[in-house]
């Protein structure tokens, strides 16, 4: 595929490529994208603001750059079933394929049928660049099934990265084989740095062949975490490190947590919404802790994005996911169909399609460079707008089949991608259209505006009561430069006095792991 | 001998399976399973027995009254 079919300039219609991809690699798309400083999202900034040598290492990986998770797929094997630490928001007792939440994945794979999934699926889709190990269990709990994983595919597909995930308690012990690997992503799961904090979120560690209840065991556990995570650093592996936000016992916490990682050299600070309902039969889910509103988690990300990376595209996918972030595309690739498979894996077709992404990639940061000139007039104004996007940077997806929305933040700073919300399916769900518009106004309440490809008369008539504007004149066209070109009339009309601005109200997390994603604990 | 695994509540996570230091428990369909003859309530290797310590769900690891209890290494 040549690359100049990808160009496009502002304004005109892009070319669409998720078309040419359709045809190469039966692919739907998914959707985010923003790029610019790091004012953005943090792991969105570009080359300019980070050193060469982590961006060639980010570039390319979907877990950390927000840029990247729009055009590259990442999947994740299930090998790692074990775990050595509890904690009150995980319950491994039930696999349940429907709720798909952190932790549960519906098939376990030895390392030989791992192998023969990656290649299966990187022959099929050329832009699965990252391989990741995330659980069900602790993927260094299960050290043999990992690294005998990491090691098949390393000699089949160099050029595939590797990371895996970890709540960090054997890190310690395993940082020299990591680095043997060649795995150069590591994510921490660390939610406290204080064991009277930790002692509400994790029951128990097993520990030097015992198991170790209380304060103890958060003090074990974060002493550990901490030591991984310098240990990593001296070795120039990237460090990403996820928290959980429960709101009461670490939310405010987390700023302390978001400094000691920083500290000692995390690259990526990402930080989740606890996802709990009582049919998860976690300990949160069951004593009824809640998870954090959209805007609490929001301003938990500002509080600490200071000169950090902060991630926002994290959708909290299962330890079996395949795909594009966002999108879950496991059931092509059960163990019986792989097994079945004439797997032929095709570099030079990898290579050709990673050019071509290359090539979009720079077409877009031109088109918003053209947009955000003249908007430093803005003054103290800030707006979200939802955006209904399967991918490419692109405002391509019906409202009624958005199975999320991204959600950017405009301002004197230009478009900042902040965050995406699911929602249920509008169309296909079983349910009244009145409730999944219910819930889907619930899940964007906090935007003004909400960016569509198409959308019908009805819905169109129910978001405007509820105060969001409906916008399907960009069409087609690129997120960014579409926002703020909105933002300018938006603008305008209020400096005219035509309307009149006012703060918008908070939104609903949706609860429920998202079934293709980034990683979460290990 | 004494601990046994109760299927019912097993995860399938196998965490057990690496711990046991007589490598007496071991993946059967859809369970894990102990091998009565080769525990030994980790007498003699360990403080606590290893499957019950490790095991994410309580209760799930536990003696086996249909037997005797360990009665050390046959001499
Ligand atoms: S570390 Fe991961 S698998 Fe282990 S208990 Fe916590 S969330 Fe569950
Ligand atoms: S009690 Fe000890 S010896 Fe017996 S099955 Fe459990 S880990 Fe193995
Ligand atoms: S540790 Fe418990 S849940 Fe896991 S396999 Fe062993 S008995 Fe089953």
């Amino acid at each position: 595929m040549a690359s100049s079919v990808l160009g496009s300039t502002a304004g005109e219609p892009v070319v669409d490529i998720a078309d040419v991809m359709q045809k190469m690699a039966e692919h739907k798309g998914c959707g985010t994208s923003s790029e610019g400083g790091k004012a953005s999202c943090g792991s969105s900034a570009g080359p300019a603001d980070m050193p060469p040598e982590i961006w060639e290492k980010v570039k390319n990986h979907p877990c950390y750059s927000e840029e990247a998770h729009h055009h590259y797929a990442r999947m994740h094997v299930a090998v790692a079933p074990a775990c050595n630490i509890q904690c009150n928001y995980c319950n491994r007792k039930y696999d349940c394929a429907n709720e798909s939440r952190p932790g549960v994945v519906s098939e376990r794979l030895s390392p030989e049928q791992a192998a023969r999934k990656v290649l299966a699926v990187a022959s099929t889709i050329p832009q699965m660049t990252v391989l990741g190990i995330a659980g069900p269990g602790d993927p260094l709990a299960n050290p043999r099934k990992t690294f005998e994983t990491f090691r098949l595919i390393s000699e089949v597909a160099p050029d595939i990265k590797l990371c895996l995930s970890t709540n960090g308690l054997a890190l310690p012990d395993w940082v020299d084989e990591i680095a043997k690997y060649k795995v150069d992503h590591v994510t921490i799961t660390i939610n406290m740095v204080d064991p009277e904090v930790g002692q509400h979120i994790y029951p128990w560690v097993f520990w030097n062949h015992q198991r170790v209840e209380g304060i103890e065991a958060s003090r074990i556990l974060m002493e550990r975490q901490l030591k991984g995570l310098e240990m990593l650093t001296e070795r120039g592996i990237l460090a990403k490190i996820n928290s959980v936000m429960i709101p009461g016992v670490n939310d405010m916490h987390l700023v302390e947590v978001n400094k000691a990682v920083k500290a000692r050299g995390a690259f990526l600070h990402n930080i989740m919404p606890l996802i709990s309902a009582p049919e998860h039969g976690t300990v949160f889910g069951l004593n009824g802790q809640r998870g954090p509103s959209a805007q609490e988690l929001k301003a938990l990300q500002d509080a600490c994005e200071g000169d950090m990376n902060m991630m926002r595209h994290c959708r909290q996918c299962r330890a079996d996911a395949v795909g594009l972030l966002g999108e879950d595309r496991s059931a092509e690739f059960t163990t019986d169909k792989i097994m079945a498979m004439d797997v032929q894996y095709d570099a030079e077709g990898r290579k050709a399609y990673q050019e071509a992404v290359e090539a979009e990639r720079q077409a877009k940061v031109a088109a918003k460079a053209d947009e955000i000139a003249g908007l430093d007039a803005v003054g103290e104004i800030s707006v979200l707008v939802a955006v209904a996007t399967k991918g490419h940077g692109v405002i391509n997806e019906h409202f009624g089949h958005a199975k999320e929305f991204q959600v950017y933040e405009l301002s004197a700073k230009g478009a900042k991608f902040v965050g995406h919300r699911r929602v249920d399916l509008y169309c296909q769900g079983g349910f009244g259209e009145e409730d999944a518009l219910d819930t889907i106004t619930r899940a964007i309440n906090d935007c003004h505006a909400v960016f569509v490809a198409k959308i019908g008369g009805c819905p169109r008539a129910d978001l405007e009561k509820a105060g969001i504007e409906p916008v399907d004149r960009f069409a087609h066209e690129y997120i960014e430069a579409s926002a703020i070109a909105w933002f300018k009339d938006y603008l305008a009309n209020v400096a005219s006095g035509a309307i009149v601005h006012v703060e918008r109200g908070d939104a609903a997390i949706r609860q429920g792991a998202y079934s293709g994603g980034a990683l979460l604990a290990g | 001998m004494p601990y046994k695994i109760v299927a019912g509540q097993c995860t399938n996570c196998s965490a057990c399976e690496a711990e046991c230091p007589n490598e007496a428990i071991s993946e059967q369909g859809t369970t894990f399973v102990i091998d009565p003859a080769k525990c030994t309530e980790c007498i003699g290797h360990y403080d606590t027995p290893q499957c019950v310590a490790i095991c994410p769900v309580d209760h799930t690891c536990v003696i086996d009254t249909a037997l005797p209890r360990y009665q050390g290494a046959p001499a």
